[in-house]
C-alpha cells in the first residue's frame, strides 16, 4: 500500500469549544443523547459551552430546564431509565448541592440496587474550580464528596484535547459520570485531533487511565483538572534549578489509576499531590495513603500534598493565596527533595 | 362523627364537597356526572376481581406483618386500609404504563403482576429490590421520600420523546405513574417534579395517597391546604378522591391516564385514605393517635364496602367462601417462602457497583476474597 492515511484533522481549540464539539459529535452519533440544564439553549450556557447546539438540535434535545438542580438530575435519571443518555449541566460547582441527594442516593446506586437490571448513563457536567475572580459559590472543588460515593465515576480533563475525547467517552459510558470542567482552563487553546474520537470511544479503559504528561526522574507530581497546568509550569521551573519532575495527569479521580501512579513513584521515589480542593479529606489524602502503603520501600520522603485550606473558598481578592500555585508546588518539591 | 382531637381526620363526605366518591362507606353507589361513566366497563366479574385483589393483598400484608413480628423480616410497611387506593388505581393502568412506587405499594405491585413474594426480599435484607422492573413496568421501591417523583417525570419526558403520547393507539400511548404519601408533598423534589411535569406537559400521573400520617405527623403538619390544591398551584389538574372507594380510585386514575396518554399532560390525584396499621412495624401509633380515630376509619374499610355492594348486586356466598379459601392458601405459603430466601453470597456486595469494570471495586473484591479464603485455609489446617 502506498496510499497514506489522511492527515488527522487537527484544530486549535479552546477547551470550552472542544467540549462543545465533543457534545455535538455525541449528539450526532446517538439520537438518545440530550442535553439539559439552566440557560444552555439560546444563551449556550453561562460559559457558552453548549453554544449553538439548541439551534442545530432543537429544544427537545438541548433542554432549558427550570431552575432546579435536583429536578435536573432527578428527571435525567428517569430519562435514562427510559433509554436516553442525558447530559446535565450544573451551572456552577457550588450549586450542585441541591442535586447532591439525587446524585449520591439515586443516580450512583440504581444500577447496584437493581442488581444490574437498570442502567443510568447520566453525565453531569460541572464548570468547577477557582481562579476566575468569581463571587461566593462559583469556585469550589467538591470532587471528594462524589468520589467517596460508590457507583459514580468522577473525571476531569486538563486540556482541550482530552476534554474533547473524554466528554464523548463519558457519554458513551454506561455508568453515571461526574464530569468536572476546569473553568479556569476553558479558554486555554491547544491542538485537538478531532478525527481521533471514534477509536478512543471503543477503549473502555481510556476514561480511567492516568497519563504521564511530562516524564522526569526526581519527583512525581500528581494532579488533575486545573492543577495539571500548574504542575507542568512547576516542572518547567524546577528544570531550571536542575530538578527533573514527572507530571502525572490522573484524569480520573474515581477510580484512580494507581498502577500508572505507583509505577511513576517507584521510579522517582517521591510524590507531591496537587489539587485545588481542600487538602483535608481530599483526593490527595487517599492518594498519599495508598502510595505510602504500596510504595513504602521505594519512597525517599513522605508524600506531600498541596491544595486548598480548611476554610471556605475565600473572596476573589485572596484566591491566589488559597489556590496551589507554582511557588507552593515548588516549596513542597523542595520539601520532599530535602529528605 | 367523633370529635377530631388531632386535627388529622377530615370527616370524609361531610365537608369535602370536592371529594370524588362512587361508592359510599355503606356500600351504595353514588352517581357522579363525570366519573360514573368511567366505571361503565366494570361489570360484576370485574368488581369481583377488584375485591379479590384487595382481599389477597390484605392477606399477604397481614402475613408479612406477622413475619416481621416473628423476626423473619427486618421491617415491614403495612398497607392495611390502603387497598382500594392502590388496587383501584393500579387496575386502571395500561400494561405499557410505567410505575414508580414508593415503599408501601403492595397493592399496586399486585396489579402489575409482581409476585408479591418478591417484595419480601428487600425487607428480609437479601436484596435492595427483588423484582425485574422492566418485566412488570414497576420500578424498584424508593426509600428516599419523594425522590422518585422526579424519576417518573423524567421517564415521562422520555415517553414524550419516543412519540408515545397522543397517537390514539391504545396499545401505544403510555404514561408514568408515581405513588407517594402526604408527607412526601412537603419535599422539594415533589415540588420540582410538579414544576418539570407542568412546564413540559409530561405524561405523568402523581398519585398521592393521603393516609393522614407521615409516621407520627398528621397531614396538617405538611400542608395548610388540601394537597390537591397544591397540584393546582403548579398548573397541574388535580382531583381529590375517596381513597377507600375502589371504584372512584379506578375512575380518577383512568381519567388522568386518558389525559396523559392523549398528550394532555400531568394530573395530581389526592386519594384520601387512612393507614390503619402502624407506619412500619417499628412504629407505635398509640403514641400519637386515638382508638376512636381509628374506629372512624375502620367503619370506612374499603374491602367491607365493596363486599356490601357485591352482595347487593348478586354475588353469592359461594364467591366469598371460595375467595376466603384462596386467601387462606395464599397466606399459608408466605412464611415458608420467606424463610427459604437464601442469604446472598458475600460476592454480591461487589456486583453491579458499576456497569463497567472498576479498578477500585476489583481490587477490594480480590482482597476480600483472599481474606475470606485465608480463613478456609486456616480451618483446613485445623
Ligand atoms: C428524605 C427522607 N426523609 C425521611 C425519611 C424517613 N421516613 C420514612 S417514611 C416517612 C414518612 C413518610 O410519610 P408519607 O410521605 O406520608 O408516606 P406514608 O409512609 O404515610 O405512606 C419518613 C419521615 C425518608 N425515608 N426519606
Amino acid at each position: 500500500m502506498t496510499a497514506t492515511a489522511p492527515a488527522p484533522a487537527n484544530q486549535r481549540l479552546a477547551m470550552a469549544k472542544a467540549i462543545n464539539l465533543g457534545l455535538r459529535r455525541a449528539m450526532e452519533r446517538d439520537a438518545k443523547v440530550l442535553l439539559m440544564g439552566e440557560d444552555i439553549g439560546a444563551l449556550g450556557g453561562v460559559f457558552r459551552v453548549t453554544d449553538g447546539l439548541q439551534k442545530d438540535f432543537g429544544g427537545d434535545r438541548v433542554v432549558d430546564t427550570p431552575l432546579a438542580e435536583s429536578g435536573i438530575v432527578g428527571t435525567a435519571i428517569g430519562l435514562a431509565v427510559a433509554g436516553y443518555r442525558p447530559v446535565c449541566e450544573i451551572q456552577f460547582d457550588g450549586f450542585i448541592f441541591p442535586a447532591f441527594n439525587q446524585i449520591t442516593t439515586q443516580l450512583a446506586k440504581m444500577h447496584y440496587r437493581s442488581r444490574g437490571r437498570v442502567q443510568v448513563p447520566v453525565v453531569i457536567r460541572v464548570p468547577y474550580g477557582g481562579g476566575i475572580g468569581a463571587v461566593e459559590h462559583h469556585s469550589e472543588s467538591p470532587e471528594a464528596l462524589f468520589a467517596h460515593t460508590a457507583g459514580l465515576r468522577v473525571v476531569s480533563p486538563a486540556n482541550p484535547s482530552d476534554a474533547f475525547t473524554m466528554i464523548q467517552q463519558a457519554i458513551a459510558c454506561p455508568d453515571p459520570v461526574l464530569f468536572l470542567e476546569p473553568k479556569s482552563r476553558y479558554w486555554d487553546k491547544a491542538d485537538v485531533e478531532v478525527s481521533a474520537a471514534e477509536q478512543v470511544l471503543d477503549a473502555d479503559a481510556g476514561l480511567n487511565q492516568a497519563r504521564i504528561v511530562r516524564p522526569g526522574t526526581d519527583v512525581t507530581l500528581a494532579a488533575y483538572g486545573p492543577s495539571v497546568a500548574t504542575a507542568l509550569r512547576a516542572a518547567s521551573a524546577a528544570e531550571a534549578e536542575g530538578h527533573s519532575l514527572e507530571v502525572v495527569d490522573l484524569r480520573s479521580i474515581s477510580p484512580i489509576d494507581f498502577d500508572t501512579l505507583t509505577e511513576s513513584v517507584r521510579r522517582t521515589g517521591r510524590l507531591v499531590v496537587v489539587h485545588e480542593a481542600p487538602v483535608f479529606f481530599g483526593a490527595g489524602a487517599e492518594i498519599a495513603a495508598r502510595v505510602s502503603q504500596e510504595c513504602f520501600y521505594h519512597l525517599e520522603a513522605p508524600v506531600a500534598r498541596v491544595g486548598g485550606f480548611h476554610a471556605p473558598y475565600p473572596v476573589a481578592k485572596l484566591e491566589h493565596d488559597y489556590l496551589p500555585d507554582l511557588d507552593r508546588v515548588l516549596h513542597a518539591v523542595d520539601g520532599v527533595l530535602a529528605h | 362523627m367523633t370529635t377530631d382531637t388531632t386535627g388529622a381526620i377530615p370527616p370524609v363526605g361531610e365537608t369535602d364537597d370536592d371529594l370524588i366518591q362512587l361508592l359510599t362507606p355503606e356500600g351504595e353507589r353514588v352517581h357522579h356526572e363525570a366519573y360514573t361513566p368511567r366505571i361503565d366497563d366494570l361489570d360484576r366479574a370485574a368488581l369481583e376481581g377488584l375485591y379479590r385483589d384487595m382481599v389477597l393483598v390484605r392477606r399477604f400484608d397481614s402475613e408479612a406483618t406477622s413475619l416481621q413480628r416473628h423476626g423473619e423480616l427486618g421491617l415491614w410497611p403495612p398497607s392495611l386500609g390502603q387497598e382500594a387506593a392502590q388496587v383501584g388505581s393500579g387496575r386502571a393502568l395500561a400494561p405499557q404504563d410505567y410505575v414508580f412506587p414508593s415503599y408501601r405499594e403492595l397493592g399496586v405491585a399486585w396489579t402489575r403482576g409482581v409476585d408479591l413474594h418478591q417484595v419480601l426480599h428487600q425487607f428480609r435484607g437479601e436484596d435492595h429490590g427483588g423484582w425485574d422492573p422492566a418485566a412488570h413496568n414497576f420500578h424498584l421501591y424508593a426509600l428516599v421520600i419523594g425522590s422518585h417523583t422526579l424519576h417518573a417525570t423524567g421517564y415521562a419526558m422520555g415517553i414524550q420523546r419516543d412519540g408515545d403520547v397522543g397517537t390514539g393507539d391504545p396499545d401505544r400511548d403510555r404514561a408514568a405513574v408515581v405513588y407517594f404519601g402526604d408527607g412526601a408533598t412537603a419535599q422539594g423534589d415533589v415540588n420540582e417534579a410538579l414544576t418539570f411535569a407542568a412546564v413540559n406537559d409530561a405524561p405523568v400521573v402523581f398519585y398521592c395517597q393521603n393516609n393522614h400520617w407521615a409516621i407520627s405527623e398528621p397531614t396538617t403538619r405538611q400542608s395548610r391546604v388540601p394537597l390537591s390544591h397544591r397540584g393546582q398551584g403548579f398548573g397541574v389538574p388535580s382531583v381529590r378522591v375517596d381513597g377507600n372507594d375502589v371504584l372512584a380510585c379506578y375512575a380518577v386514575t383512568a381519567e388522568a391516564l386518558e389525559r396523559a396518554h392523549s398528550g394532555g399532560g400531568p394530573t395530581f390525584i389526592e386519594a384520601v385514605t387512612y393507614r390503619m396499621g402502624a407506619h412500619t412495624t417499628s412504629d407505635d401509633p398509640t403514641r400519637y393517635r386515638t382508638r376512636a380515630d381509628e374506629e372512624v376509619w375502620r367503619r370506612r374499610d374499603p374491602i367491607e364496602r365493596l363486599a356490601t355492594l357485591l352482595r347487593a348486586e348478586g354475588s353469592g356466598e359461594e364467591f366469598f367462601t371460595a375467595l376466603e379459601a384462596e386467601a387462606e392458601a395464599f397466606g399459608e405459603g408466605v412464611r415458608d417462602y420467606c424463610r427459604a430466601i437464601p442469604v446472598p453470597p458475600d460476592s454480591r456486595m461487589f456486583e453491579n457497583v458499576y456497569a463497567t469494570e472498576n479498578a477500585q471495586v476489583s481490587a477490594e473484591r480480590e482482597w476480600f476474597t483472599e481474606y475470606q479464603e485465608g480463613f478456609d485455609t486456616e480451618e483446613a489446617a485445623g
